[in-house]
């Protein structure tokens, strides 16, 4: 496996978690909805797909698990802000510090344990082909699974009648109701559609990324997620890219920081020089790279404002309470 | 025609919300085949009527029969199910979608939207009401988007349509386009329940009425046999006071108090209207009254006139001959100008806040040092008597002595609202939508002290969507469409068909209303 082959797997793994849970928020601030405890959905998946795998030696179980926790967990959100009508950013933002803290609870006894992984699909034939074969036909399940819901996604909201129920939801809850569509009960499945999904970021990350459980493992992916889906404006693709431009220069932050200029020396002139200009460079600010340029990124492709109207929820996060 | 085999049939019928009975023991029954009318005043229960017809709400006590079996109607698409289709009064569109997505989101969900884009065209062009079904509902004018809202309830075959004041947002001829469409559909056995307040256009189509006042029915008629004064009166039960308009005495050589100067403003959001070159001179003695359509502009002009949005050039709005494009609010109010936005919750008074907290808000920077003592200390004593007085002058009737905003019925507080600016004696006053959604007997008062404040020397411009309303105390009536305002035209020479022209943007030498459906 060569160098290029293997930055690009990393890059991969490094998207993947944000993807998952990105898609999966996107869908609910799709129906109105603004969840801001993705990180403690995300946390809470991580535990429990960990020690499921743990215990019961099987990795799939742990991700089942994971969606599972990200589910129920998201449910507990979902009574609060949607039955009980609390005020959303405040409720999700307790969820995620109840994440953190109950996931740190429940994961004391794994610290320090190895973790089970979830071993890469190979394909005998394709994944033996230079460069794409380990990207497209070699890695984990987790990427293959993160794909898949990405286009799903995507065909479900724009092509299927159950999908524009839950942008019009969005769009106009009032109208929604008056028309006899059941907005609760529409945002209560795409919260724990949301919740899943961030239960199986969770999960990518404590049996893909790092195969253990460190306290607080998710170290903000969910922030970063929740910022992509509203720099991509609430469009799936955009997410995806913005996943990958974000995985992208972490990788690349990560091994500018790592290597040495000398070992450099055989890069062909301008290269080198590039390299050099870079490595002086804080490294804070090489720390901050990817966050900054994954923003200014999204914001310049969201230039067209009248199309990001169009796609932005327009009750998100608004409190809907049916007269009857 | 009337008399004909009974549809629906509706018994004792009561709504409770808290301690307010919306609706208390209402009955009603329609004929196949007519245009039957719902009257009453803002607050009667017409609404809720509806929507418990309809399935949005459920009511407390009462029987409804449909074709003579009593059925229970617990949502909208079980209103559906039966044949009962609704306009709404506010849209229940959804902005971010096209047409065809809108009518595909009632329908049955097996249908594929091409074909439901295909049937709605079809149909729309049948009835006349052209409509482009991959146009975005936010792109479209107030009277296209009524349109989807017939079309998508006429595409379930309903054999009762509810209609919810449905010209409170067109221009006449727009207005005579739609009785058209409903008197074909009563022409094909349909039965339509149409609610107003409108008395002409109910007298001129309607078959029967049934009168709302109070959540209760006070009385049934047929509308052709009454006058619209008789009318009236079942509806509010009381004489209404027809307002008195006296001649201008200055018109034309009083000096300009309010002038507009090519005002021009780029649209705020994708769905909204730029103002284009818009010039207009205000005069002491006289009222402007602006008409329009909802959504032409008018809300955007008047967040430019009032200082809400500040214009690039200061001679863009000028106050008493003083330039003042670039000042707030505050900044206008203080050169004598006063205003009075659309929304009353809000905007034109803050929901929780008494009504002496809602005084103080708007009067610290005008009139300094009369409420706000020293070192930023209220004066109570002042304010207090100062919404004594407003309340007097105005006749506000309000439940407790300083309740706050939000408890006050929407006629009581527009009074105060209006009664604020008026005890400045402001020179200048432009009021948007003076008196929407207020009782009669309230709108009358407001509209005889919008004219006594011009026949005292102010310049006053209001903005309304109600034709009747400016008739009444209009000297000049000019007209906004798609962000351009037409020549003032003395209300002499003024007649409903003019100005309902002008409305829909018949004007020579105007660039006509970029329209996707006339163009398919």
């Amino acid at each position: 496996m060569g160098m290029a082959e293997a930055i690009l797997l990393t890059i991969a793994t490094a998207a993947t978690p944000l993807l998952l849970a990105a898609i999966g928020e996107l869908v609910v601030e799709r129906s109105g909805v603004l969840n801001l405890g993705v990180e403690g959905m995300m946390l809470m998946g991580a535990v429990t797909a960990f020690g499921v795998a743990l215990m019961t030696g099987n990795a799939w179980l742990g991700v089942v698990a994971g969606a599972l926790a990200g589910l129920l967990f998201s449910l507990f959100f979902g009574v609060l802000a949607l039955t009980l009508v609390t005020n959303q950013v405040a409720t999700g933002l307790a969820l995620t510090l109840l994440g953190i803290g109950l996931s740190g609870m429940i994961g004391v006894a794994f610290v320090g344990q190895p973790g089970v992984k979830l071993e890469a699909i190979f394909i005998p034939g394709l994944t033996e082909l230079p460069l794409v074969g380990r990207l497209f036909f070699g890695q984990d399940p987790m990427f293959y699974i993160s794909i898949l819901l990405t286009a799903g996604v995507m065909w479900f909201l724009f092509r299927t009648r159950a999908g524009l129920t839950l942008r019009s939801v969005g769009d106009s809850h009032s109208s929604a109701h008056a028309l006899g569509i059941k907005v609760i009960a529409i945002r209560y499945m795409a919260v724990m559609f949301g919740g899943a999904c961030a239960g199986l970021a969770g999960a990518q990350l404590s049996l893909v990324y790092t195969t253990q459980w460190i306290e607080n493992m998710t170290a903000g992916r969910g922030w970063i997620a929740l910022a992509l889906v509203v720099f991509a404006s609430w469009r799936p693709w955009r997410v995806l890219a913005g996943a990958y431009l974000f995985g992208a220069i972490t990788i690349a932050q990560l091994h500018i920081q790592a290597t040495n200029l000398a070992d450099l020396a055989s890069l062909p002139g301008p290269l080198f020089w590039f390299a050099g200009l870079v490595k002086s460079v804080p490294s804070q600010f090489l720390s901050a790279l990817p966050y900054l340029a994954t923003v200014i990124v999204l914001v310049l492709i969201s230039r067209n404002r009248r199309l990001t109207m169009m796609n932005t929820p327009a009750s998100l996060g608004r409190p809907f309470v049916p007269d009857r | 025609m009337a008399g004909g085999e009974t549809l629906l049939d509706v018994r004792g019928l009561t709504k409770v919300f808290g301690t307010l009975k919306a609706c208390d023991g209402v009955d009603l029954d329609i004929a196949r085949g007519e245009i039957h009318a719902l009257l009453g005043e803002n607050g009667a229960g017409k609404s809720t009527l509806v929507k418990m017809l309809f399935g949005s709400l459920e009511p407390n006590a009462g029987e409804i029969r449909w074709n003579g079996e009593p059925v229970r109607i617990t949502s909208p698409s079980e209103a559906r199910r039966l044949g009962i289709g609704m306009v709404f009064q506010h849209f229940s569109l959804f902005e971010a979608l096209t047409a065809a997505e809108n009518i595909a989101l009632s329908l049955d969900a097996k249908t594929p939207i091409s074909t439901i884009a295909a049937k709605a065209q079809a149909l729309s062009y049948s009835y006349g009401l052209p409509l482009d079904p991959y146009a975005l509902v936010g792109d479209l004018s107030v009277g296209e988007r009524q349109r989807i809202e017939i079309i998508r309830c006429l595409l379930q075959t309903p054999q009762l349509v509810i209609l919810d004041e449905p010209t409170s947002v067109l221009t006449p001829q727009e207005a005579d386009k739609l009785f058209e469409t409903l008197e074909r559909l009563r022409g094909e056995g349909k039965s339509i329940l149409y609610i107003s307040h409108r008395l002409e256009e109910v007298k001129r189509m309607c078959d029967r009425a049934t009168v709302l006042r109070h959540g209760k029915v006070v009385g049934h008629c047929d509308p052709r046999q009454e006058t619209a004064a008789s009318l009236a009166r079942m509806m509010v039960g009381t004489e209404v006071h027809a307002v008195v308009r006296s001649v201008d005495e200055g018109a034309g050589t009083a000096d300009v108090l309010l002038r507009v100067d090519h005002l021009n403003r780029a649209p705020a959001t994708p769905f909204s209207i730029p103002l284009r070159d818009i010039s207009l001179d205000v005069r002491a003695g006289e009222v402007i009254g602006i008409a329009g359509v909802a959504g032409n502009g008018q809300g955007e002009f008047f967040e430019a006139v009032s200082g809400e949005v500040l214009q690039d050039r200061a001679e863009a709005v000028s106050i008493r001959g003083k330039p003042a494009g670039r000042d707030g609010i505050s900044g206008r109010r203080r050169m004598g100008a006063a205003f009075v936005p659309e929304e009353r919750l809000g905007h034109g008074a803050a929901p929780a806040m008494k009504l002496s907290e809602n005084l103080l808000l708007s009067r610290h920077a005008t009139d300094p040092g009369v409420y706000v003592g020293a070192f930023g200390i209220v004066r109570g004593a002042a304010i207090s008597a100062a919404a004594k007085r407003i309340n007097q002058m105005m006749d506000v009737r309000k439940s407790a002595e300083d309740p706050p905003a939000n408890a006050l019925s929407g006629g009581n507080l527009q009074k105060f609202i209006i009664g604020r600016e008026l005890d400045r004696q402001p020179s200048v006053m432009v009021v948007n939508q003076p008196t929407w959604g207020v009782d009669a007997g309230a709108a009358a008062r407001i509209r005889q002290s919008l004219i006594e404040l011009a026949r005292s020397g102010s310049a006053v411009l209001v903005i309304s969507q109600d034709l009747d309303e400016l008739f009444e105390i209009s000297d000049k009536i000019a007209v906004m469409h798609n962000g351009e305002l037409s020549k003032p035209m003395p209300r002499a020479e003024a007649t409903y068909e003019k100005v309902g022209l002008l409305m829909g943007g018949a004007e020579p030498g105007h660039v006509h209303h970029h329209d996707p459906a006339e163009m398919a």
